[in-house]
């Protein structure tokens, strides 16, 4: 068994980020998640690891940071939240195009716009159908738990670097500032320079005699070079749709009503399956782990013996396009939410699936 | 004698260095780029140094500076190649670690990166074209467009009511602590050339010793097309008009201030 503690979920990212092995990490603070990097400049992981952690002159310049190091075959990363992610689209888009494998955290706050510094879910559309420009995709993973803060920095650099793309740890503000038991994994050696070489041999590490020199650019003038790239990247992403999906079923065996949820929703409405199984309704609950790619097949899977599905997330609506384009029109597909940083209670949702789904 | 029997190896006095490829320049003809391409891959080649050097070239005329350089590089996006500089350098301390960036990309969008880095001394090699005026988009005004000085944004000359007074970003960043070495030069004759290779390497050694701090050369260049003038007229123009309010010299030596 690893090391256990009781940690905030910000600060589980900042140890897992240490354990994980990565080689430099550029943010800035901002609410809800400053705890990052006050914990990485606390721990004094260039002591213990020899983990750059520098505090950037802003959102923009932490994610170009990142694509710097990244793109030299570095592990890099940084997190922030929505206002400050808004700011990194145009380094995401870039390092999407370039294929630099790297790793996003972002613990939602209430938007659109400055907004709140409350928990939400407002930016599902963002990370899951891309914010910056072009066809582009990243790998989504939304943790519903310390423990999963933890882990997913370890899974969010495998995926990162399985498939040279960016990978985004979409938590909120709940999941960042509740404190839980976490068991820590095994700390990751740093890779050495040697291992860079051969792990990634696209990397700019310095032309050698040997290879020809190395070049990590987005641009290519040619258009029908640049389809081909494009094209590229879509089977790419085809590949991780057909690999990756992850996704938590709980009690749908026997399930006749369905919640889909992730993050800080599905801990809430996992209270509310009991509520239900109380009152005699058959109630299902399928979190979803990865939003991009999105449990499509899982839920379809299911759609034998489910009569409705409601989604909850706290936003206006944004995942339940996602579950009615994996359902159709077979079955009621309702959304409930909250915005502005309120939160539903286990009760509230138990109350809108009777009167939207079941009574509906 | 046949030309062959002149160009031998023992009687050539000049070749191009390895380290700029054989592909074919895509500046205008008359433009300083190669000039400034040519003497940084010359000094860094002279150094031993193409396996430890990361170059990273934004979006600008120089978006392709890859093509011609035989090393390793990365493209940023506009402006923000001293925040990819400053990744690279923090996790890779022991590489030459450059930027090439025009004046669109270094002092308008790139202000904030630019003076950061340089505040933070992060020990890298800034190179800073400046033709005072946007190449690649069209011949557009800059942060470093002259007063009075046209272009397509600013038809009838600069006017510093409307448009602002132009931005001498290189004296600006000379000020911070954090700039070990800032000097001003330009690659329009041999003399001149001379004088901005020898400033490269400055740089690049204070970098590769540690000196511990920012290295900035501004070069001061032509842009004939977005000028609108010939490759000679543009080269005399830049002497009669750039150099007065851009002169050329160092700024900063060993970390001090020298005018």
């Amino acid at each position: 068994m690893g090391e256990l503690r009781l940690m905030k979920g910000n600060e589980a990212i900042g140890e897992a980020a240490i354990r994980a092995g990565v080689d430099g990490y550029f943010g800035y603070p901002i609410t809800p998640q400053s705890e990052i990097i006050e914990y990485l400049m606390a721990e004094k992981p260039h002591e213990r690891t020899g983990m750059v952690v520098l505090q950037a002159e802003s959102e923009v310049a932490s994610i170009n940071m990142v694509y710097g190091a990244a793109a030299t075959g570095k592990k890099a990363m940084t997190t922030s939240s929505s206002p400050g992610v808004s700011l990194m689209m145009e380094g995401l888009s870039y390092c999407a195009g370039a294929e630099i494998p790297c790793v996003v955290v972002n613990v939602v706050r209430g938007g659109p716009g400055l907004g709140t510094i409350q928990p939400s879910q407002a930016d599902y559309f963002q990370a899951t159908k891309g914010g910056g420009h072009g066809d582009y995709r990243l790998i989504v993973l939304a943790p519903a738990s310390v423990q999963e803060m933890s882990d997913f920095v370890k899974l969010a650099f495998h995926l990162a670097f399985k498939y040279r793309n960016p990978v985004m740890i979409l938590s909120d503000g709940v999941i960042g500032q509740m404190m839980e038991k976490v068991e820590l994994f095994e700390p990751i050696p740093r890779w050495t320079e040697e291992e860079i070489t051969r792990l990634s041999p696209w990397a700019t590490t310095g032309k050698t005699k040997n290879r020809e020199r190395n070049i990590i650019t987005s641009l290519d003038l040619d258009p029908a070079r640049h389809e081909k790239h494009n094209i590229k990247l879509q089977e790419k992403y085809a590949k991780i749709v057909e690999n990756e999906v992850l996704c938590e079923k709980i009690n749908c065996d026997d399930a006749e009503y369905l919640i889909v949820a992730y993050g800080c929703s599905a801990r809430i409405a996992q209270k509310t399956l009991d509520l239900a199984r109380a009152k005699g309704i058959k109630l299902g609950l399928l979190r979803a782990i990865t939003l991009w790619p999105f449990p499509t097949k899982p839920i379809q899977e299911l759609l034998g013996h489910i009569k409705g599905i409601l989604t909850c997330e706290l936003s206006a609506g944004q995942m339940v396009e996602d579950v009615r384009l994996a359902v159709g029109n077979n079955i009621p597909v309702k959304h409930y939410g909250r915005m502005g940083g309120m939160l539903f209670t286990p009760d509230e949702i138990l109350h809108v699936l009777e009167q939207k789904i079941i009574g509906g | 004698m046949r030309s062959e029997d002149i160009i031998r190896p023992e009687n050539l006095v000049y070749k191009k260095t390895p380290l700029m490829t054989d592909n074919i320049l895509s500046y205008c003809p008359g433009c300083g780029h190669g000039t400034a391409h040519r003497i940084i891959m010359e000094t860094i080649d002279e150094m031993g140094l193409q396996e430890n050097t990361i170059g990273v070239c934004p979006v600008g005329c120089s978006v392709l500076a890859y093509d011609f350089m035989n090393i390793d590089m990365q493209q940023a996006a506009h402006g923000r190649a001293p925040a990819l500089a400053t990744g690279i350098k923090r996790t890779w301390p022991h590489r030459l670690v450059f930027t090439y960036q025009g004046d669109g990309d270094l002092a308008a969008i790139g202000t904030n990166e630019t003076i950061h880095a340089c505040n933070r001394g992060e020990n890298f090699t800034i190179i800073f074209i400046n033709n005072g005026i946007y190449g690649m988009t069209g011949g557009q005004m800059a942060p470093t467009t002259l007063v009075g000085m046209k272009t397509s944004t600013s038809p009838y000359g600069r006017d510093v009511h409307r448009m602002g007074f132009p931005l001498k970003i290189t004296e600006l960043v000379a000020q911070l602590p954090g700039t070990w070495f800032v000097t001003r030069q330009a690659v329009h004759t041999p003399a001149t050339v001379r004088k901005a290779k020898k400033a490269i390497r400055t740089a690049f050694e204070a970098q590769r010793d540690n000196k511990g701090g920012t290295t900035f050369i501004e070069i001061v260049s032509n842009c004939n097309s977005g000028w609108k003038m010939r490759p000679v007229e543009s080269n005399k123009w830049m002497e009669e008009n750039m150099f007065p309010f851009y002169p050329l010299g160092d700024i900063k030596v060993e970390g001090k201030l020298v005018k």
